[in-house]
């Protein structure tokens, strides 16, 4: 029994396609405030496991809690407003609109005025001013303007990190945010992710070792849908199951 | 009981006529992901082109024969030198199919004129057939026979021959196709321009039941859409299966509550789309 | 510049009844009543990115319905109006809970088979809709006392209910409901993360589609005094959907400037090219291919690049 309420609890989740177990009997439970890493061989299941706390996959069973809250069969759209926000792998803006714009459709998901219907979207001042303010925090606001399609590679991961982060969430997952960004621009973003403030939970999962062992406090190893190893950094890293699911048989 | 025989054999003489038709349809979605809607226009252009070839050849399977290569060389030029250029772009390919569709309809009534043209019946089967006390044209006795054929070909190019083995291997997973190195532009256009043929050679072979008409492919098209969607998109079995599914509800439809014939016959696809698994609905759901 | 396009076109338009006589007249009420109908679809299609090829069915229920009561029941007008509204209405709610059980392909095919379902009924069930016969003696509503039998003022009526539904998409698409569609059609995975219900979203639009194509459909039976089964048909839907993909799916003028070609090469070209369906078929897909984005981007990219041009 937990004294606080983890901000992520999971038990026993089993998700399998077809014949194969992708997640197989998970059990996490993350505390609030923590800086949680999740690594693992490619295919250990870590992205399913991302879609089945956000909700994009079903489980097959078991329970997912947000701060106490049962979310194991609410669709995706209500677990964001449980406080839940995530960015993806693979960059999922809208190419079409400007970034300020990308920000505002995030702003507006946890928003009332999204059922508003009939006064133009550009009448709402503040909820542009309110996008440019999160773009100002990743360092982004000059660009606020500009279509998506016009900005650099590591400029469009820091709007999906953006966007997250304009929902206020209280649990983040950040899916590969370091994946394909140059030295400088894999610096700009581990920095700001290590700004963001404690009132937010972070998960990540990451390939690049060095930036994600700065980040993480908690580590799981994750190895064909099953946790390995869990603990802190130092007790991971030291594991030998650590480097044999790494170097060993994969 | 006479009634119930004669509908019965009806419905499975439809039943053939609506396999040639939708075992097309059913390998040209799986394979290429391209609801083809040109499809019932096909099959009314088999009809026309095979009432001309009838002019000059009378000799029904010949017609047939040759309409569904025409037909079929059609396909292959649209495949070519249309869809390919939309490649990737599944929903431009469908409105193009839309658009020719449109274009084959008119052309054909451009043509051949807004009367309905009768196919005549070959002669050696004009005599109607006893069966179990109900005189029965033999001719749709034979259709029946084709279609079965037609299904046992198909059969053995799909499981026992190499290019059978390629269609599948694209149906199941494209890009494995792909990477194991399976020529999918050239089989894009085979399995069109078999899709092609089966249509068009369908379309005069229906010929004496259905006559060639305007609006043929409108009344056709629909059916090829429920019946793969109810069998399962790729699937030659489902294809056969659902094809004379379709061939008894709509004939019994038609002649119990004709009313409400066509509610009954788009319900169950409604029913299988709406409610049916991930299964078929993934597929759709690009 | 859009500004003054649109105020041209308005200038325009309210001098045609001074200018032409009865028939361009009276071609341009139904240039109006398709432009409707197109304008609704494209909440779906260009706006929601879910295309759909029944929307006649919002068109001839609304007709069927109305035409029925009137002549049928003999009920007046302004009671008929409402409630085929209503009605249709209704039933878009019911047809979207069905058609949007699938997205993309699936989506499309559902929403064929609900309009084939209907016009099988309407062709079968004779003793309703007197099948292909079709409903005859149906007569225009006088509003106000207004004789809408009069070309002219059939025009007004038509262009002031065309202003009116036109207006209040394009609110609905420039609002922020209307930003969050356009979400839902760019990355509905992403928007369900940020925290929309993009299955309400897009259910709400398809009613909302399915009432302006009732409401067109109203004024389809008003004007032409006759409804029949072919205008369930999937070429009446087929029609439509070319003319907004060809005029230009993405923005507020294509549809209305495709519904206008389409409309031209229906009742105009066909009197000089013998086969304006052939032309049709022939346009679309040449638009398909080479201008997918519709006429109206495409010939703005064009004047774009024309101006960069000149000096």
């Amino acid at each position: 029994m937990t004294a606080t309420t983890a901000a992520l609890s999971i038990v026993a989740l089993k998700k399998s396609f077809g014949g194969l177990p992708a997640t197989n009997d998970v059990s996490i439970e993350v505390l609030p405030g923590e800086r949680r890493l999740i690594i693992g061989p490619n295919g250990a299941g870590k992205t399913t496991l991302f879609n089945l706390i956000t909700g994009d996959l079903k489980a097959d069973g078991g329970e997912i809690r947000l701060f106490g809250q049962d979310v194991s069969r609410l669709p995706p759209h209500r677990r964001a407003h449980c406080g839940l926000a995530r960015t993806y792998q693979i960059i999922t803006l809208f190419p079409s609109d400007s970034l300020e714009h990308n920000i505002a459709l995030s702003l507006l998901g946890l928003s009332p005025l999204r059922w508003s219907a009939f006064r133009p979207l550009g009448r709402h001042a503040h909820l542009y001013d309110e996008a440019r303010g999160v773009l100002k925090r990743v360092g982004l606001d000059r660009l606020a303007g500009r279509s998506i399609s016009e900005v650099s590679y590591g400029e469009k991961r820091r709007v999906e990190i953006a966007m997250a982060l304009a929902q206020k969430p209280r649990l983040l997952l950040l899916d590969e945010p370091l994946a394909g960004l140059s030295r400088e621009e894999r610096m700009s973003v581990t920095e700001l992710i290590a700004a963001i403030p404690r009132e937010t939970t972070v998960i990540m999962i990451e390939h690049d070792m060095d930036a994600a062992l700065g980040f993480a406090e908690q580590i799981t190893v994750l190895h064909y849908g099953s946790v390995i190893v869990e603990g802190t950094r130092a007790e991971v890293v030291a594991d030998p199951k650590t480097r044999e699911v790494y170097l060993g048989d994969s | 009981m006479q009634f119930w025989i004669i509908q019965t054999l009806n419905s499975l003489a439809l039943g053939g006529l609506l396999f040639l038709l939708s075992s097309g349809f059913s390998l040209i979605f799986g394979l290429m992901r391209i609801a083809n809607l040109t499809h019932g226009a096909l099959f009314m252009l088999g009809a026309y082109v095979g009432v001309m070839v009838l002019k000059f050849v009378p000799n029904l399977w010949l017609a047939a024969l040759i309409g569904g290569l025409i037909v079929a060389a059609f396909g292959g030029l649209l495949e070519r030198f249309v869809l390919r250029a939309l490649s990737g772009n599944s929903l431009g390919q469908v409105l193009v199919t839309l658009g020719v569709a449109f274009i084959i309809a008119d052309f054909c009534l451009i043509v051949w004129g807004g009367d309905p043209i009768p196919v005549p019946t070959p002669e050696a089967l004009k005599r109607p057939l006893m069966v179990g006390g109900a005189a029965f044209p033999a001719y749709r006795l034979v259709v029946i026979g084709i279609a079965v054929v037609t299904a046992v070909v198909l059969y053995l190019l799909m499981e026992r021959t190499r290019l059978g083995a390629m269609i599948r291997a694209g149906v199941d997973d494209m890009q494995m196709a792909r990477a194991v190195g399976i020529p999918v532009s050239r089989l894009f256009t085979i399995v069109f321009c078999l899709g092609s043929a089966l249509a068009g050679a369908g379309g005069i072979i229906g010929g004496p039941i259905l006559s060639a008409y305007p609006g043929l492919d409108a009344d056709m098209l629909p059916l090829a859409l429920i019946i793969v969607i109810l069998g399962g998109v790729g699937s030659l079995v489902g294809a056969f299966i659902g094809s004379f599914i379709i061939g008894f509800i709509y004939t019994f439809g038609s002649a119990l509550l004709p009313d409400l014939a066509y509610v009954i016959l788009f319900l169950p696809m409604i029913f299988v789309i709406a409610f049916r698994p991930r299964g078929l609905f993934g597929r759709l759901g690009t | 510049m859009r500004r003054a396009a649109w105020g041209l076109m308005a200038i325009a338009l309210l001098g045609i009844p001074f200018i032409a006589g009865n028939y361009y007249i009276n071609f341009t009420s139904q240039i109006f009543i398709a432009a409707i109908f197109a304008a609704s679809l494209n909440l779906l299609v260009g706006y929601g990115g879910l295309p759909s090829l029944g929307h006649a069915s919002y068109l001839g229920v609304a007709a069927y319905l109305s035409a029925w009561m009137y002549l049928k029941l003999g009920m007046a007008h302004w009671m008929t109006a409402p409630i085929a509204i209503a009605a249709t209405t209704m039933m878009a709610g019911l047809f979207g809970l069905i058609a949007l059980r699938a997205t993309g392909l699936g989506f499309l095919m559902l929403t064929l088979a609900l309009s084939q379902v209907l016009w099988g009924t309407a062709y079968r069930w004779v003793s309703v809709t007197e099948g292909d016969n079709g409903l005859r003696g149906m007569t225009r509503p006088a509003p106000f006392g207004i004789n809408l039998e009069d070309p002219t003022a059939f025009y007004f009526f038509a262009l002031a209910i065309a202003v009116l539904a036109i207006w209040l998409m394009a609110r609905f698409v420039g609002s922020p409901f209307g930003a969050t569609l356009r979400g839902t059609r760019d990355q509905a995975r992403r928007m369900s993360a940020l925290g929309h219900n993009v299955w309400l979203i897009r259910w709400i639009t398809f009613v909302y589609a399915g009432f302006w194509g009732a409401i067109s459909g109203l004024l389809f039976v008003y004007y032409h005094k006759y409804i029949h089964p072919a205008s369930l048909s999937l070429t009446t839907s087929a029609e439509a959907l070319i003319g907004v993909i060809a005029g230009g799916s993405g923005t507020l003028a294509g549809p209305l400037i495709g519904a206008a070609i389409v409309m031209v090469l229906k009742n105009y070209v066909s009197s000089y090219i013998e086969r304006w369906n052939m032309l049709l078929g022939f346009v679309f897909v040449g638009i398909v291919i080479f201008m997918p984005d519709g006429l109206v981007p495409g010939v703005r990219r064009l004047w774009a690049r024309w101006k960069a041009r000149r000096p």
